[in-house]
């Protein structure tokens, strides 16, 4: 047994050292509207769960009186805990000592609790509140980087990474979140950007502040950086809990059950999608009408709105949602949207969670701003997300399906497994104004009354092709359904997916169009 | 320590009610909300051929050449700083300077007019 003398010193070196940057940083942390790193990392895991590692680390810069410097923890808490009684790792800069920096040992600590959560295959949640780089250890700053740059890369398709901005994170620290699976940002705490105001102003003379340059409103209606947005830093944490509650632990556990809820009687599947198909409705209405408790998690709910993706379940287990939004700018694909669902899509195939798409679109959206913009290459990401992707993938047209839009919104084409469409659907090779001005300009042109011809032809289009049935005819479409069996449809065909098994051509990887 | 008050949920944020307006694709008109950085977006203008513009935000640090000058193909007309380097404006063309709207010692946003030129 441990002499009382020796535990007794014990306590006294972790309790100075668990201060961090002592009462007075302590208190402009707390000014500054924000949680310790300690009282952060407490909140988000299992009360009582945290163990902390590398506690008595010590720097070891030897430069610019660094030496006479005691930085306690070298500015960063490392430890594992449990979330929903489930094992994760975990770090948190601390703001309080040297500002949060990033040193060789800082960076070593990091490193270490990522090798940890990628060997044991769990979870790892990375709370950065930082000034930057340790500017005295200079190079050796830099190398910690590129340190957990490489791991972040390592681990992204393995185990679940999340990056949670709780203060500044600017200059090539912000590189690890944007590696990383999901970036939360809080409202007037986070802050990321690769230069900084000041440098923008000196060298390019224009005045922007923090929050307008990289807030968190900026990353999450803007940029699209950041995936979950909150008012506060409670609100984050239960953001936090709830994403893990719906996600594999890695990419080799198995979903687990969770019991099964009807959905919610106010979300009346006959009532949602107006027939007129020129109306908006809300689609998320749609997944919460099929979706379990009608409970649905929505990411990135404020940048390229004009889709929506997020989880939900059905019959207990997790489905990733990409449903087209016709509230927004019509529900059309877009640079934004394009990128947006084409990730969601690799992250639902790395973690083998099935795919249910909703479609409802007009098709791309028109703009010089578009195509300069490189609509091609982006929208291109969608289909090959969903080529790529060998997870059960299953496919409701609600409403429109036109063009290029039908064939990147998981068809049949590129190896859907069940295609659904209700009645009121139209698949067709455009909308019927478009289609009946080419096909029948001459008519059109030629006629004394040509507004007169151009809605009877119109009207004859959509008779003919404004329908679920000629591509049914195809095979391009499994089964025409009504809207209240879509639940009981996604169901069994998530059910006989279950084992699903296809093959790809051997290869390294791919050459997505990033 | 902040208390858990309610669950979770986006859509209980209040948000501004946006408003619906229409919204042309392929020649159909649908009612839906537009986005900010929809609106936002920059309209299209055609390059003027005759306005020589800043390619990056800078100062200017020299101007060779004054209203009414002509100049030739290839000559240098005033020395763009930005970012350290120092870019010289060089004319496209032959022409007659019709209008300098930069003096030396200005800092210029990105697509700033520098010079016009006397179209052809």
């Amino acid at each position: 047994m441990a002499s009382t003398k020796k535990v007794r010193e014990l306590q006294q070196r972790k309790e100075q050292i668990q201060l961090g940057g002592g009462e007075k940083a302590i208190q402009k942390q707390v000014a500054m509207g924000k949680m310790t790193a300690r009282e952060r990392i407490i909140q988000i895991v299992d009360e009582g769960s945290f163990n902390e590692y590398d506690l008595f680390v010590e720097h070891d810069a030897r430069d610019f009186g660094m030496e006479r410097k005691i930085l306690h923890g070298d500015g960063v808490i490392t430890g594992t805990g449990t979330i929903g009684g489930k094992p994760v790792c975990i770090f948190a800069q601390d703001f309080t000592v040297a500002g949060g920096s990033l040193g060789s040992m800082h960076a070593r600590k990091i490193t270490k609790i990522m090798d940890h959560s990628l060997k044991m295959r769990m979870p790892l949640i990375g709370i950065n509140d930082s000034g930057g780089a340790r500017i005295q250890e200079g190079v050796n700053s830099l190398a910690g980087y590129g340190e957990i740059f490489f791991r972040n890369t390592l681990a992204s398709g393995v185990i679940p990474q999340i990056s949670v901005i709780l203060g500044p994170c600017a200059g090539g620290a912000v590189y690890s979140p944007a590696l990383t699976d999901f970036v939360f940002v809080v409202d007037n705490i986070s802050k990321m950007f690769i230069t900084g105001p000041e440098v923008i102003k000196t060298v390019l003379g224009e005045d922007i502040s923090m929050e307008e340059l990289g807030g968190a409103r900026v990353h999450s209606e803007l940029t699209g950086n950041a995936h979950f947005f909150a008012e506060s830093e409670a609100e984050c944490f239960d953001q936090i809990k709830k994403l893990l509650s719906y996600i594999p632990w890695s990419n080799i556990s198995l979903q687990e059950k969770k019991e099964v809820k009807d959905p919610q009687k106010q979300y009346d599947i006959n009532k949602i999608v107006p027939a007129d198909k020129r109306l908006p409705y809300d689609v998320r209405d749609v997944i919460r009408a099929v979706s379990d408790d009608s409970e649905f998690l929505e990411i990135q709910e404020l940048w390229a709105a004009n889709i929506v993706i997020g989880f939900g379940r059905i019959d207990g287990r997790t489905v990733g949602f990409v449903a087209n939004q016709p509230k927004v700018l019509a529900g059309v694909l877009d640079v934004d949207s394009s990128d947006k669902s084409a990730r969601f899509i690799r992250y639902c195939d790395a973690f083998n969670i099935p795919i249910v798409t909703l479609v409802d679109l007009p098709g791309y959206l028109p703009g010089v701003d578009q195509e300069h913009a490189g609509v091609i290459r982006h929208g291109a990401k969608v289909l090959y997300a969903y080529s790529e992707a060998t997870v059960p993938k299953i496919t409701v047209i609600l409403r429109k399906a036109y063009g290029g839009g039908y064939i990147a919104m998981n068809s049949r084409h590129l190896r859907a497994d069940f295609v659904f469409a209700w009645p009121d659907a139209e698949v067709a090779v455009m909308g019927p104004e478009g289609a009946a001005n080419i096909i029948f300009r001459k008519e059109i042109s030629e006629a004394s009354d040509p507004d007169k011809v151009r809605k009877e032809k119109v009207k004859e289009y959509i008779d003919k092709f404004a329908n679920p049935y000629v591509a049914a005819a195809k095979g391009f479409i499994d089964a025409v359904i009504e809207p209240r069996e879509t639940r009981r449809s996604l169901k069994h065909a998530l059910e006989v997916s279950g084992s699903k098994q296809i093959g790809m051509p051997r290869k390294k990887h791919g050459v997505p169009p990033f | 320590m902040v208390k858990k008050e309610k669950e979770f949920r986006p859509e209980n944020r209040n948000l501004q009610l946006p408003e619906v307006n229409d919204f042309v694709v392929e020649f159909r008109k649908y009612r839906t909300e537009l986005t900010k950085k929809f609106l936002d977006r920059k309209p299209w203008i055609p390059k003027d051929e005759n306005k020589v513009t800043a390619f990056i935000p800078g100062t200017i640090q020299k101007v060779y050449v004054k209203d009414g000058d002509q100049v030739k193909e290839g000559e240098p007309m005033m020395v763009l700083e930005a970012m350290k380097m120092k870019n010289t404006i060089f004319a496209s063309r032959e022409g007659e300077i019709l209008k300098i709207h930069v003096r030396e010692g200005d800092a210029v946003a990105k697509n700033k007019v520098l010079i016009e030129l006397k179209p052809d």
